[in-house]
């Protein structure tokens, strides 16, 4: 569909954008990239969509059913299928299991651009972190790539 | 119609507040204020409840003498009260509930509106002028 392929691009070119800033700023050679600034844009935008999507959901009543929320309806939402699996040990660690996810079906499968898959899913990592912020669950979230169209997120519920 | 309708933050913290008669601001305030108490009860007494607790609308919080409050909270916690005046018969529930989904549709567009901080008090006239719309009951 041509309005998905838009949000494609857009992402492709925010963090074509966010690079070339990073690179004029610093020469930080063999250093980490820094998505930071990346990982916020993400933020930002979970925050405020989730608004929008959880206008007529009913009330979630834990955790549990916040983050089966995430893993259909949102994930539905923004990349158009389901997670194909969530693991978690009910102590505030969720895994959630993208087998095709949808920022890296466009790259080769196999490890030659295993370096730069995390330029594509930080941004998704804060979408994630923002979302469940707004729904009052202040979490981390980090992304392991293992085999190019899949991708696993941690999500680590910071309890007070 | 409604008098007065408010927007609550997650830390019960006021983000907008219109009234349609600007001199009676300050006792409508008072009134908002002191229903949110029963919001939380509603909302502490709905873990173990059943089924019908998981709406977002509450239903009708507190009736005074003059006016009647309605509440209604978002999955992030962000509370919408309306304040109705008793002797207005005209308003069912249903008008209530549906008045809280537009305001529902507000609140999300200006929450996506970049030039609106999440969490700052909301000073859009745009959006003041489509909230008082809905009290009205002019759209």
């Amino acid at each position: 569909m041509a309005d998905e392929t838009l949000f494609d691009f857009l992402h492709n070119e925010i963090i074509n954008y966010i690079l070339e800033n990073g690179d004029r700023d610093k020469n930080n050679e063999g250093k980490d990239e820094d998505l930071s600034l990346l990982e916020y844009i993400g933020f930002s935008t979970g925050y405020r969509i989730i608004e929008r999507l959880t206008k007529e959901m009913p009330r979630f009543k834990d955790e549990l059913d916040t983050m089966k929320f995430v893993c259909t309806d949102f994930w539905c939402a923004i990349y158009k299928k389901q997670i194909d699996n969530l693991r978690t040990n009910h102590q505030g660690i969720y895994v959630l299991q993208d087998n095709n996810f949808r920022f890296l079906t466009s790259l080769s499968n196999g490890k030659q651009y295993l370096e730069v898959a995390p330029r594509y899913v930080a941004f998704t990592c804060g979408v994630i972190r923002g979302c469940l912020a707004n729904l009052n669950i202040m979490c981390l979230v980090t992304a392991e790539v293992q085999n190019m169209p899949s991708c696993k997120f941690h999500i680590q519920v910071q309890r007070t | 119609m409604a008098v007065c309708a408010a927007i609550i933050g997650k830390d019960n913290s006021p983000k907008f507040f219109v009234t349609i008669n600007p001199d009676e601001e300050l006792q409508f305030q008072y009134r908002v204020l002191s229903s949110l108490d029963i919001v939380e009860d509603k909302l502490n007494s709905g873990v173990k409840g059943g089924a019908d607790t998981k709406e977002l609308y509450l239903g009708m919080l507190l009736s005074l003498e003059a006016h009647k409050i309605y509440g209604y909270v978002t999955n992030t916690k962000i509370k919408f009260i309306i304040v109705v005046d008793s002797t207005n018969m005209v308003l069912r529930d249903n008008e209530i509930r549906s008045m809280f989904r537009k305001i529902h549709s507000e609140y999300a567009d200006i929450v996506s509106n970049p030039f609106y901080i999440p969490g700052e008090p909301i000073s859009s006239k745009n959006f003041t002028t489509n909230i008082k719309n809905i009290m009205t009951g002019t759209v």
